[in-house]
């Protein structure tokens, strides 16, 4: 039997604020344990609540980017559980009445768009951390950290509308892109401002009730997701096939096993008690409000993609590339209408920028080279002034190791951009590195000159009618020229030397 | 002349006209202190050395703040930087916090002086100060009486003159129970008038924190400086706060003023009924017209009350596992912590009341409890604004009856049924004062209270004042030196 995959992902991308949803405490990563706390985030007597408003302004530019519809009025709900790393014995969320509800987003499913609901987007608070080793005495204790209590969630509740592996890593891919576009999450899933957790069921193909869903959480990483799910499927698919049951449950991801592993039953479910949170009066966004962000929000992904193809005239598949973040998006605008040429830009860029990036480990924002220089580098090439392949193997390369240095100026103690501009000028490497292509007819000719005399037996070959060792003699100026000849024009200026050594 | 029994203003006009000094009311605090409270028993924390060396300051200070020298006493569940905070429970036993309340920043930064920690029922759930975890207060009327509660030891500490005022905290009638009890002024500010910050929750959409004090006038001092807006306390008020002694004794409205129909005095005690009924004629007397109300949806207000405070508490009480500060219990197993701190830290209303709210909350019961409960208070509310467009106040007794006895409430039912008259208010946010309104037959002192519109906080002192002034009832402070002190005699 043909069997199809129902997947709806929650994902909780942890908002870029500088401070805690609800007091005033740095959300600084990697800070010393429990150096970034205060009453209200320890969850001490007394204390209580006040909204940060730069998480709600985040909030709502990400309904407007998923095309949610924002509630004008939003309620706080506590979920109460008992946890070591949850301080006040619940989570401050959103429950009964979220803050946006009923969006989309588009991924692409084998060339086509695909319309995934995002059923709702939560404001909530994130826990602490238990640390359960790194210590001497770990293996008797847990060491809290409180640093993470109280930062910014959004929790992004999908609705079961993927139906592969392949598209639920799509869905996350061009969701986390959305949220570094909007500045407003990190995207990384490594260190944990992006977590995903998923449901999935599986069903004979063509049924059209759901079958029943296990959770599967602890898909950390676009890997551990697409495997997750992946054996999973199969998982259900196989108890299926043997005439079993599935059982509704909570299973996690054993990254070292390669398989998920249940973790809690329904029955053991907890019941969270959610109630309306006495501690906080709704959250009202004015429609003014709404309008401003709306105004401030930058060009989204799919919209640019969309400008990319029609403006740039770019394949579907560089303009995806382009477009994965929005430094690397802005990098090749500047070098494109710099350089004038959109598709040289884009050849430069999808393969030696992301390289180096890929090599260094380095994400967009933070290459080194000045969109100026490169699409100086390209004028040049367009221009025949130096080769594509001395381009791409010396100048390149020695522009973005000058880039990296320091310029120094008496007169600027501070590098600025001019003087990063001018310390990897393309056009002094070339000269410097004496790569300036040989346009002068005179040098050509007496190059040729020099290489046909070096060579009288291919010259008697190509005179006896052998026209074959044109090749060889073409290379043996291209090799003498240092590769700074254009063979193009070598090729007419050597048939007229031979020709003329022919009337002889 | 005897300090203690300066009435706050009177004492604060003294200091700050340095015919008096701070110091020496401090000590002549200290010392009565020391001959009442083993037997009234009004605190568990006392901040002798602390107030001392505040007077101290403030004395040698030319420029002195609105409450220079008053003798402060703070109910035990409004947190104090560095001063012990129980909250009347074991498992905050040895709770030192490092903050303190804004209600707290706002006294001493007019500098009233902070004189110790009240005795409360634990987490303030209760209405005799019994369940404390430490030991009971006692009614400085008559020690074998309760003070009422949950403020009781801030009513008794008043009432007994060993503070010139006191901050409690009411939720369902705890400062204004204990005050009536205590024959003292006692107010539940509007929902939203008075920082909750720094109060510990019990209900968080009920808790008020008020002032209880010899009288209206000393009441509208501290609740104009503890009143206004806080950004710390999202659910406080940005509205300005009037000096509430500004035309105190200047009430030229004529207004309606509600009073309970027969209907709703039905199974109070007698003499509360009397005392009640007298304070009508009087009121009528002084040319006011009295409107006859009843309020059938006070018949729900305690079971729904009893719904929405102990599923609150529930929540707010998950806080206290023994992770992170208070009592732990040490166990191998988490879970294992967790029961064994928490039945050993909980006393049983506490416990009670979690084991209520945890099941009004449960998935399941959540509609036919909690929601339901929630829609009950709109009603009642409602009905109170309805009725504040007919008349400018309402009056009702304070309690439906008169301090009672330790130990004579075994029955949760029976104490619960103390808020009877105060719960609506709480429940519809609206501030409500208790003023004495006379004796019973046996001595013990019966409380009115007085509600008005939220905000109309104003209005509702200079109306208190008045009557008041009109009741003329026999100060307290005859009831605890003849009956406290004979008592000690016999
Ligand atoms: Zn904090």
């Amino acid at each position: 039997m043909k069997y199809e995959t129902i997947i709806g992902l929650e994902i909780h991308a942890q908002l870029l604020t500088r401070t805690k949803l609800f007091c005033r405490c740095s959300t600084e990563f990697g800070r010393t344990p429990n150096t970034l706390t205060c009453p209200v985030c320890l969850g001490l007597p007394g204390s209580l609540p006040v909204i940060n408003r730069e998480a709600v302004r985040m909030a709502i530019k990400l309904a407007l980017a998923l095309e949610a519809r924002i509630n004008f009025k939003s309620i706080f709900s506590r979920k109460n559980y008992f946890y070591p790393d949850l301080p006040k014995g619940y989570q401050i969320t959103q429950y009964h009445l979220p803050v946006a509800e009923n969006g989309r987003l588009l991924i692409d499913v084998n060339g086509s768009r695909k319309a995934i609901g995002i059923e709702r987007i939560n404001l909530e608070e994130d826990a602490g951390k238990s640390l359960h080793e790194g210590f001497p005495d770990s293996a008797e204790k847990t060491y809290l950290d409180f640093n993470r209590c109280g930062v910014p969630l959004l929790e992004i509740v999908g609705r079961p509308d993927l139906r592969s592996p392949e598209e639920a890593v799509e869905f996350v891919q061009n969701l986390r892109t959305i949220l570094q576009y909007l500045e407003i999450c990190d995207g990384n899933m490594e260190e944990g401002s992006l977590r995903c957790d998923a449901n999935l069921s599986v069903r004979p193909a063509g049924s059209t009730e759901f079958g029943t869903k296990t959770e599967v959480k602890n898909l950390n990483s676009f890997r551990f997701l697409a495997r997750a799910l992946e054996y999973e499927a199969s998982r259900q698919v196989e108890a299926l096939e043997r005439g079993e049951k599935i059982i509704q449950e909570t299973r996690g991801w054993d990254a070292s096993a390669n398989r998920t592993v249940p973790q809690r039953s329904k029955e053991e479910a907890h019941d969270y008690r959610y109630f309306p949170e006495p501690d906080l009066p709704p959250l009202i966004i004015s429609e003014d409000w709404v309008r401003e962000v709306s105004a401030g929000l930058p060009e989204l992904p799919q919209a640019k993609i969309d400008r990319f193809i029609r403006d740039y005239q770019l394949p579907v598949y560089d303009a995806r590339i382009l477009t994965g973040s929005r430094a690397l998006a802005d990098y090749f605008e500047k070098v494109a209408g710099l350089s004038g040429s959109p598709k040289q830009a884009s050849n430069w860029i999808m393969r030696e920028v992301l390289q180096y990036l890929k090599e260094k480990n380095l994400s967009p924002e933070n290459f080194p080279l000045p969109a100026e220089s490169l699409a100086e580098l390209i004028k040049m090439v367009e221009n025949q002034e130096i080769t594509i392949t001395m381009a791409k193997e010396k100048v390149f390369p020695e522009m973005v190791r000058r880039s990296l240095e320091e310029p120094k100026s008496a007169e600027v103690p501070v590098p600025t951009l001019e003087l990063k501009v001018a310390a990897c000028d393309p056009r002094v490497i070339t000269e410097e590195l004496g790569l300036k292509k040989i346009g002068d007819e005179q040098a050509l000719q007496n190059i040729i000159e020099e290489v046909l005399e070096k060579n009288p037996g291919p010259v008697k070959q190509y005179l006896e009618g052998k026209v074959q060792v044109l090749g060889f003699l073409l290379g043996q100026v291209m090799k003498a020229s240092k590769g700074q000849a254009d063979p193009q024009r070598v090729q007419p200026l050597l048939r007229q030397a031979l020709d003329k050594l022919a009337k002889k | 002349m005897k300090y203690i029994e300066l009435g706050l203003r009177e004492a604060v006009d003294l200091v700050r006209n340095g015919q008096v000094k701070a110091t020496e009311i401090v000590e002549s605090y200290l010392s009565h202190i020391e001959a009442v409270d083993p037997e009234i028993k009004a605190y568990l924390t006392l901040a002798a050395e602390r107030a001392l060396s505040r007077a101290r300051e403030i004395d040698a200070r030319k420029d002195k703040g609105r409450l220079a020298g008053a003798v402060v006493a703070i109910k035990d569940n409004i947190v104090t930087r560095g001063l012990r905070t129980t909250c009347g429970s074991r498992i905050l036993q040895n709770f030192v916090p490092p903050y303190d309340a804004t209600v707290v920043e706002r006294l001493e930064a007019e500098d009233a002086i902070i004189i110790g920690k009240t005795n409360m029922d634990e987490f303030a759930m209760g209405s005799s100060t019994e369940n404390s975890a430490f030991f009971p207060t006692r009614n400085p009327w008559d020690l074998e009486r309760v003070p009422g509660g949950s403020s009781g030891g801030s009513a008794a500490a008043v009432a007994g003159l060993e503070a010139m005022a006191a901050l409690g905290s009411d939720t369902g009638g705890s400062v204004r129970q204990p005050a009536a009890f205590c024959g003292i002024v006692g107010l539940k500010p509007t929902y939203g008038r008075v920082s909750r910050y720094g109060l510990v929750a019990f209900a968080s959409s009920l808790d008020q924190i008020g002032p209880l004090a010899r009288s209206v006038e000393d009441c509208a001092l501290i609740t104009s400086v503890i009143a206004g807006f806080d950004r710390r306390d999202s659910t406080c008020a940005d509205r300005p706060v009037p000096d509430y002694l500004d035309g105190l004794d200047n009430f030229q409205e004529k207004v309606r003023v509600g009073f309970l129909g027969e209907n709703s005095l039905k199974g109070i005690n007698p003499e509360v009924a009397a005392s009640y009924l007298r304070v009508g004629e009087l009121v009528a007397g002084l040319g006011f017209e009295v409107v006859r109300m009843d309020f059938p949806s006070w018949e729900v207000a305690l079971p729904c009350y009893y719904i929405i405070a102990p599923s609150e508490a529930s929540s707010n009480l998950a806080r206290y596992d023994g992770v992170r500060y208070g009592l732990r219990a040490e166990a191998v197993e988490l879970a294992d912590m967790y029961v064994r701190t928490r039945t050993q830290g909980f006393g049983s209303e506490v416990k009670r009341r979690i084991l209520l709210g945890t099941f009004a909350l449960s998935s399941g019961y959540y509609d036919a409890y909690y929601a339901r409960a929630a829609r009950a208070r709109q009603a009642i509310t409602a009905e109170l604004q309805v009725a504040f467009r007919r008349v400018d106040f309402i009056l009702t007794p304070t309690t439906p009856e008169p301090a009672f006895k330790l130990g004579e409430k075994q029955d949760p039912i029976a104490m619960y049924l103390q808020d009877y008259f105060t719960v609506a208010a709480s429940l519809a946010g609206v501030p409500g004062i208790s003023i004495p309104c006379g004796l019973a037959r046996d001595g013990l002192p019966l409380g009115l209270q007085v509600l008005s519109e939220p905000f109309a906080e104003n209005r509702l002192f200079k109306f208190a004042f008045l009557l008041e002034n009109n009741i003329k009832f026999k100060n307290n402070m005859y009831g605890i030196n003849t009956r406290g002190r004979r008592k000690n005699e016999n």
